[in-house]
């Protein structure tokens, strides 16, 4: 095994886990992650951010692969993972599990999730789970023109106490709010923001107690883990997934 | 962490689930909308206008009712269809005489100049040449026009609607309504229809969106079905409607094939792929005007000159193959005719002809060569003096074609056969090979490669016997 392989397969190198994920991390200072229910313009937001032509459609679920592209900005060099578009991460669908084991597995720098700003009630199921798994995220609240114009506003301020990290309104097809997104972005990216994001709270009582227990013994076992408390909502849903990745291991990397 | 810590945790929660109790899920789902009810309350501020989407519900209740969804879906398709048999004509005739009249000669005269041997000369300049300008001037032009027409009905959020009116019939077929979206996705590419199937969850549904995407016309076999149906079909009535039915009979064997991949769901869900309908949530996007020039520079860029670079990659060797089959011979018969001949005995009781079924033998790689080949093969079996072998015809119009074709033989039966053999027959070798990628399982791949070609030649059969009880 030569120096770099080693390094490379080391459990504290978080670009063995992307490489297992099929994403070649040479050269990249920052990985992002893009999610977002289908149809709320990420594929939009993806080519505004590296002026990359990927097709956008107006369907729900145009991207069912993965896209790759990057941007640099300010000597750094970032590299974007556009993930398929999904309205929870609870499902085993295919491309809901591709969203969730990227941000889970993968680990990136930042997750930016796009929302549709004349739709937010309903985009924020997937927020709210998204915020379990990962501390660092960015809020975009997408297609600002088309809510305004149907008399639709939001208090970005507001939504980002309550959310508990920054939230940037954007109109991705007009360019609008995309200087400020980059450089949002790019302070989470450096730890220059630090979330707090959202814990869910609608849960009933006994259940949330016995999701506090199971969260504890987890930490036990996995000091420093940032989302037990979503991998044992999981366990108590018997996912799949999640105890297969237990038993071969995974969660060992997700320490580093 | 230890093996049996691991196991200790699991058996720990699994001890958990059962105090929990079997609606944890629900209970979860239900947490996280509350949350999500209460965020959106505290921060979403509307002003004016107590329905704001109203012009959209009006338009979405025109575009998805009952009564005018489906007229309104064949009308879209047809106007699409006719812009496109339309306007191709004058291009495609112009890059024709470009490649065929102009460009053809030179090169050949600059062979003999440099002294190429005549095999090497025809290989290449014959074959490989002739067949790639052939795929270029009969496809760009509509594909140009197909592709971005299309896209701006995509942008503007029409597909989901086509998706809303044809749920209940793919339910009823035991199918997952999302099918109708990988349908569409085929009518661009059965490859990219079938890795679309991504989107169906249940595992069951989703091999039968994959088996089935094969009946939708893909856009290798649009201009197959334009021409023929210009041909044999236009050429029924008097020459101002002969456009208008052309595009009528390509939207009907399009539309039959929505009638085969609604009874081939049918009948897989009732036999080898039993199970439940699942439900599910389709959201109708809102309208939006597309951004017509970014549209139109990707469609062109994402679709029109991949899938005319796929059909060059693909057609270039298939020239070459069709060159050294009619420039081979064994016994003073070429080795394309001694297949003809063999076969078209067995081609005839299904209405088509030898030279068809040996066309769809060398275009597996590519249904965008069939007609090329066709052509091709024609020519040499029918030993046209002034044409080499194999050599591509100049054919700068529909009527030479025409009369080549019936030259060949050809009649109104061996056109209606050829555009439904071309609509049911196997999927070209990157949709087969898509296909195993995404269900990873040669049975399943098989089965969607071969039980297509077996309906046509039952289709083909069946229509072929009921033509001779009248003719």
């Amino acid at each position: 095994m030569t120096e770099l392989e080693a390094c490379n397969s080391c459990a504290l190198n978080n670009s063995a886990q992307l490489l297992k994920l099929g994403i070649n991390v040479d050269h990249a200072d920052f990985v992002i992650a893009l999610a977002g229910n289908p149809n709320t313009g990420k594929s939009t937001i993806f080519n505004a951010l590296t002026g990359l032509k990927q097709h956008t459609g107006n369907w729900p679920g145009k991207t069912v692969t993965r896209a790759e592209g990057g941007y640099r900005y300010k000597d750094h060099k970032i590299k974007l993972i556009d993930l398929p578009g999904t309205y929870s991460l609870l499902s085993t669908s295919q491309d809901e599990e591709i969203a969730r084991n990227f941000i889970l597995f993968g680990k990136p720098d930042v997750t930016i999730i796009i929302v549709d700003a004349a739709r937010i009630e309903r985009n924020l199921n997937l927020v709210l789970q998204i915020l379990e798994i990962t501390d660092r995220a960015v809020l975009c609240l997408n297609l600002m023109d088309e809510a305004l114009r149907h008399h639709i506003d939001i208090d970005e301020r507001t939504l980002s106490r309550e959310l508990g990290i920054p939230v940037v309104k954007c109109s991705a097809i007009k360019k609008q709010g995309i200087p400020e997104l980059i450089s949002t972005i790019h302070q989470v990216a450096k730890r220059q923001i630090i979330c707090k994001p959202h814990r869910i709270k609608g849960l009933s009582r006994p259940a949330q107690k016995i999701v506090d227990k199971l969260d504890k013994k987890i930490r036990k076992n996995y000091p420093g883990l940032p989302n037990s408390r979503w991998i044992a909502m999981r366990l108590l849903d018997a996912d799949a997934d999640i105890i297969e990745a237990l038993k071969n291991g995974d969660f060992n990397l997700l320490l580093a | 962490m230890k093996e049996n810590d691991t196991q200790d945790l699991l058996d720990f929660a699994s001890k958990l689930r059962w105090e929990v109790g079997e609606n944890f899920h629900d209970n979860l789902v239900e947490g996280i909308y509350t949350d999500a009810a209460q965020i959106a309350q505290k921060t979403e501020i509307r002003q004016g206008a107590p329905n704001p989407y109203n012009f959209e519900r009006k338009l979405d209740q025109v575009l998805t009712s009952n009564k005018y969804g489906f007229p309104i879906m064949i009308l879209i398709l047809s106007i699409i269809l006719w812009l496109t048999i339309q306007g191709a004509n004058y291009p495609s005739g112009l890059l024709a005489s470009f490649f065929l009249e102009f460009l053809h000669p030179l090169l050949k005269l600059g062979a003999s100049q440099i002294g190429l041997p005549w095999w090497l000369d025809g290989f290449l300049v014959d074959g490989v040449y002739l067949a790639t300008s052939w795929v270029i001037s009969v496809m760009l032009p509509p594909m140009a026009i197909f592709f971005p027409i299309f896209t701006l009905l995509e942008d503007f959020g029409y597909l989901p609607r086509v998706a809303f009116n044809l749920d209940s019939l793919f339910k009823k077929s035991g199918a997952h309504g999302k099918q109708a979206l990988t349908m569409s996705m085929g009518w661009g590419c059965n490859a990219a229809g079938v890795v679309a199937t991504r989107i169906i969850d249940s595992p069951r549904e989703r091999l039968i969106a994959i088996i089935t995407n094969n009946f939708s016309l893909c856009n290798g076999r649009w201009p197959t079905q334009i021409l023929i149906a210009t041909i044999f079909i236009g050429t029924l009535v008097p020459a101002g409607f002969s456009s208008i039915l052309a595009s009528i009979t390509v939207i009907g064997v399009a539309l039959l094939g929505v009638g085969f991949t609604f009874l081939s769901s049918w009948i897989l869900s009732k036999t080898l792929l039993k199970g439940e309908v699942s439900t599910f949530a389709l959201e109708l996007p809102p309208y939006r005007t597309p951004n017509v020039w970014t549209t139109l520079y990707t469609s062109f860029i994402d679709r029109t000159l991949i899938v005319l670079w796929r059909a060059m990659v693909f057609a270039a060797p298939a020239g070459a193959v069709i060159w050294m089959i009619s420039n081979i011979y064994i016994n003073e018969l070429s080795v394309a005719n001694l297949a003809i001949n063999w076969i078209d005995k067995f081609g005839l009781l299904f209405g088509l002809n030898g030279v068809i079924l040996l066309a769809y033998l060398v275009a597996i790689p590519a249904n965008e060569i069939v007609i090329p080949t066709i052509l091709m093969l024609t020519v040499s079996q029918l030993d046209l003096t002034g044409a080499g072998d194999g050599v591509m015809f100049e054919l700068d119009s529909t009527t030479e074609t025409a009369a080549l074709l019936h030259a060949g033989g050809w009649t109104l039966l061996t056109g209606i056969n050829l555009m439904l053999f071309s609509l049911l027959h196997n999927p070209c070798s990157t949709t087969i090979y898509t296909i195993y990628k995404e269900t990873k399982s040669w049975k399943w791949t098989l089965f969607a490669s071969i039980m297509p070609v077996l309906l046509g030649f039952l289709v083909t059969f069946l229509i072929t016997k009921v033509w001779h009880l009248f003719h």
